[in-house]
């Protein structure tokens, strides 16, 4: 059963034709062509396809794209601004937080969310954050001290505007 | 430490921009117009006769395109043993095995279309494990093994499920042993893991009409790939061109030759349109490769005065339904069998089994974690015996400048330190210290360490080749095609080409990302290998690009080669900086004043062959090490007597690799494998059920998450440049993974008292053996 919907994905409405059963990382990745989420799994169980979903991250493999209608989604695509990158982004290759890459994009997903909410964390508090986000290459560590370090960045950015 | 400009620096990664953007293309992103889209049935049953494929139903079905099976492609494929079909031919020999695949419109179509091909099957006797498959009349998986084609430098036995035998003499075993004060004897074992990289694998494949094949894949080994199916379907090299885009992730998971084949039967089946064959994560589990099972017995034979002096091991690996690759990884285990000692008498006798579980292959250590597993807790078990402090032990034990080693080869003080690293875990943990006491009494401390040793597993003629580029502005492009997998190569590598060009690495470019058709040959990106073999290929394009400018630059400024030196920015006469000539002026041909110009676009072409040879087939004595990467870790932990629940406080490694390029990669490379580690070590187990596997799903099958990590974990890298290496650098890939299951056990047994031999140490097994001591 096919239905045409509207999807709001990072600030602009997308009118497009979707099959009952197809998930919103499908969606995004084959009719919208934002591929910055994964599927790592199709299951909920590792974080790879993580956005942001009314505000908070949620895996979009688990979520129908039809029952989307209506919500506000931002993906990385999104968080990335236009013309150079995030202070996260920038934090996780001065960190040497990337490696294969693949996780990446659900990480940062997922930092940008914890930031928004908790400007300031602990170290228990961002290892509990990703827990939900499955790295295989990076054993997590220097994840964790890039995150610190956008934290950082971020407050300290913050103070610059006031 | 010389001063370098581009090494032993943090230079940022430079795929950073593309993996943090969302711009790095995967696999599964790419699409092109028209495609279609591939599933794949798999045999339920581990072991049985196919009687019958109908496939008539799924073909009949609407937006099915293409139906493929071992009816029409019957090919058999293999690195070093071709043993692996396809699809099942005749039998299937695990749950899993594809039996056909389909092409159709939509991922949707496809699956329907699975479910209505009919198989019918006769059920076989299971091989269920190593035991069956040794036991007298044992049930064979490949009643047809010497009929396949194999490398000279593999010994299967007729008539068996041993598809590999690698023997290993040296000294006088019986005279060692005579001579030997006590001896110890225990059996250790390990089950399969998986490689869990994120990124399930995946091919896109196009046979066009005029038998050309064109294939992108999630691939470790693109020019091995290219070669492995092209001897497959009978092509030929030319009119194979693989192309491989950003890998997430492989661990060996990915070397060789995997799932590609059967996009390519597709392909070949529906001409001229491009197939997609994405795994989910459960085909993950069940049809890619993973880490052998293994069950060994040592016997160790020591002086007087502390000495191993003879040793005995036996290692036999569960290889799975098919051999193929996994071959080689019983030769690698069977080489290095005793670890890094120094023994004069040594017996090792190495095997791998055919059994019906999933197919075993390479995996990052290649035989090394699981032999060090065996070793390393014997090591342990003699020390505590002998009332000597483990550490002691093996610094008088372990291999030295002047010591033999396994095979014959002689250790140097260019092999690397090995007592440094014992020395550099040692004084992190405070050895010799007891742990600070807990305030509950039911909670024990306790601390372990564990060395080894690791070489890349690779034949003699294992090759690497590397391009440099110049542009008409002085700056450079790199081109080879190790593969960027996650380690960071791109970057590392590049910055090797800037330091042997003397510019800053800002001025170049890695063309990185490889296609057959376009990109230098490289064997493959496995064996930790790519950053030692393929730096050295580019020092060697380097010096050839430079001897090309040299060349016109001497007619320039009419002078002999010999008197000119290039740095950065210039060629210049050696001793007069002054006569020089500014390399945009000479990179694309130096124009004389008239017009007239001589040389052309420079471009220099670098190769690297390791220095190897075959191994003697009777004694295993032979040069198979291009170079050695040592390393000990260590481990502290507390467990609660109460419940058996462990607690990792503190994760340290050493390792000897050389020159040390990029730092904060080389620490990722570290961390991340002592974290992989620390699954294979407390929680990761294939499990069975009948011969089928009972847990291909992470709900299931669990590996560290960032919840998991241990309170501290630290790495150490000790430097002694490898005179073979790049700039002295050497392997470290792989070797963080290797020890940190024994380090684990070994401290389990300083805080509680209690010996598990077989992995993983989970909570369970911990109380288990707790009661049992009691
Ligand atoms: S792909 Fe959604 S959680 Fe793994
Ligand atoms: S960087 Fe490879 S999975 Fe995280």
């Amino acid at each position: 059963m096919s239905k045409d919907i509207t999807l709001n994905v990072n600030g602009i409405d997308h009118h497009v034709n979707i099959q009952g059963n197809e998930t919103l990382l499908k969606v995004l990745r084959d009719k919208l062509g934002l591929t910055a989420a994964k599927e790592g799994c199709g299951a909920g169980e590792c974080g790879a396809c993580a956005v942001i979903y009314n505000g908070s991250p949620a895996s979009s493999c688990l979520i129908l794209a039809i029952e989307a209608e209506g919500v506000e989604i931002l993906t990385l695509e999104g968080i990335t601004p236009k013309d150079h990158l995030h202070p996260i982004q920038q934090a996780f290759i001065d960190k040497g937080a990337v490696q294969c890459g693949f996780c990446t994009p659900g990480m940062i997903v997922t930092t940008y969310s914890l930031l928004k909410s908790n400007p300031d964390p602990t170290e228990e508090e961002i290892k509990k954050a990703i827990s939900g986000n499955l790295c295989r290459c990076t054993g997590y560590v220097q994840i964790i001290e890039a995150i610190r370090e956008a934290a950082r960045r971020l407050k300290r950015s913050k103070g610059r505007r006031k | 430490m010389k001063n370098y400009i581009n090494l032993g620096r943090d230079v940022n990664r430079l795929d950073g921009y593309d993996k943090v953007s969302g711009n790095a293309k995967y696999i599964a992103d790419y699409e092109f117009p028209g495609m279609l889209y591939a599933k794949v049935l798999r045999s339920p049953h581990p072991h049985a006769e196919i009687i019958s494929i109908n496939t008539s139903a799924a073909e009949k079905m609407e937006g099915v395109i293409a139906v493929t099976h071992s009816g029409k492609c019957s090919h058999k494929m293999g690195l070093y043993l071709v043993d692996r079909p396809v699809f099942a031919t005749g039998k299937v020999r695990f749950k899993g095995e594809p039996v056909a695949a389909v092409a159709a419109l939509t991922e949707d179509i496809a699956a329907a279309a699975i479910k209505k091909i009919k198989v019918r099957y006769k059920m076989l006797p299971l091989v269920d494990n190593i035991e069956d498959a040794l036991k007298k009349n044992a049930t064979l998986v490949h009643p047809d093994l010497m009929k396949y084609s194999y490398l000279p430098i593999y010994y299967p036995k007729k008539g068996t499920n041993i598809f590999n035998h690698f023997p290993l003499r040296k000294g006088d075993i019986k005279k060692g042993f005579k001579q030997s004060h006590k001896i110890y004897e225990n059996e250790f074992t390990l089950p399969q893991i998986q490689h869990v990289p994120m990124e399930p694998h995946g091919a896109l494949a196009k046979w066009d009409r005029n038998d050309k094949l064109t294939v992108y894949s999630s691939v470790q080994s693109p020019f091995t790939l290219r070669n492995l199916l092209r001897l497959a379907f009978g092509l030929s090299h030319k009119d194979v061109r693989v192309i491989a885009p950003y890998v997430g992730g492989g661990f060996g998971g990915k070397a060789g030759i995997n799932m590609e084949p059967l996009a390519v039967a597709l392909a070949k089946e529906a001409k001229g349109k491009w197939i997609k064959l994405i795994f989910s994560r459960e085909e993950v589990f069940l049809g890619t490769t993973v880490r052998q099972a293994m069950r060994a017995r040592v016997k160790t034979g020591i002086s007087k005065n502390g000495r191993i002096i003879a040793e005995d091991i036996e290692m036999v690996f569960d290889g799975g339904a098919y051999a193929e690759y996994g071959t080689n990884v019983v030769r690698a285990a069977g080489y290095t069998c005793i670890g890094p000692y120094d023994i004069e008498n040594v017996k090792g006798d190495t095997y791998g089994v055919y059994t019906n579980h999933l197919v075993g292959g390479a995996f990052r250590g290649f035989g090394h974690g699981e032999l060090h597993w065996a070793v390393e807790s014997q090591m342990d078990i003699i020390a505590n015996d002998l009332k000597m402090d483990p550490a002691e032990f093996r610094r008088l034990n372990v291999l030295k400048p002047g010591s033999i080693n396994s095979m014959g080869e002689k250790i140097t003080k260019h092999t690397g330190n090995m007592v440094a690293c014992i020395d550099a875990v040692a004084k992190d943990l405070k050895w010799g210290k007891s742990s600070k006491k807990p305030a509950k009494p039911y909670i024990k401390r306790g601390k372990g360490l564990a060395v080894l040793e690791k070489a890349p597993a690779m034949p003699a003629n294992a090759t690497s080749c590397a391009r440099v580029k110049f542009n008409e502005d002085a700056t450079v492009i790199v081109h080879f095609s190790g593969m960027e997998i996650g380690q960071g190569c791109i970057t590392a590598l590049t910055q090797i080409a800037a330091e042997r060009l003397k510019m800053d690495v800002s001025k170049l470019h890695a063309a990185g990302l490889p296609d057959t058709d376009f990109s230098p040959y490289e064997w493959q990106t496995v064996a930790s290998r790519i950053t030692w073999a393929v730096g050295n290929a580019i020092i060697n394009a380097v010096d050839d690009a430079h001897a090309k400018i040299k060349k016109v630059a001497a007619k320039v400024l009419k002078v002999k080669t010999s008197q000119l030196d290039i740095d950065g920015e210039k060629v210049f006469v050696i001793g007069n900086k002054r006569k020089s000539i500014a390399l945009p002026l000479i990179i694309m041909g130096y124009q004389y004043p008239d017009g007239h110009t001589i040389g052309g676009p420079v471009e220099g072409v670098g190769t690297f062959t390791p220095n190897l040879t075959n191994l003697d087939a009777k004694t295993g004595q032979g040069h198979a090490a291009a170079e050695w990467t040592f390393g000990c870790e260590g481990a502290e932990i507390e467990v609660d007597t109460r419940t058996g629940e462990m607690k990792i406080l503190n994760l340290v490694g050493a390792f000897d690799l050389g020159t040390v390029i990029n730092p904060s990669t080389a620490r990722g490379q570290i961390i991340g494998g002592m974290i992989q580690g620390l699954g294979s070590a407390v929680l990761e187990e294939l499990k069975y059920k009948d011969g089928k596997i009972a847990n291909p799903s992470f709900v299931d099958y669990k590996i560290p998450t960032a919840a998991d990590l241990p309170d501290k974990i630290k790495h150490i890298f000790i430097q002694t440049p490898d005179d073979g290496g790049p700039f002295g650098a050497r392997a470290i890939g792989e070797h963080p993974m290797i020890s940190i299951p024994p380090a684990i056990a070994n401290a389990i047994y300083d805080a509680i008292g209690v010996r598990i031999k077989a992995l993983p140490l989970t909570d369970e097994k911990i109380l288990s053996s707790l009661k049992e001591k009691k």
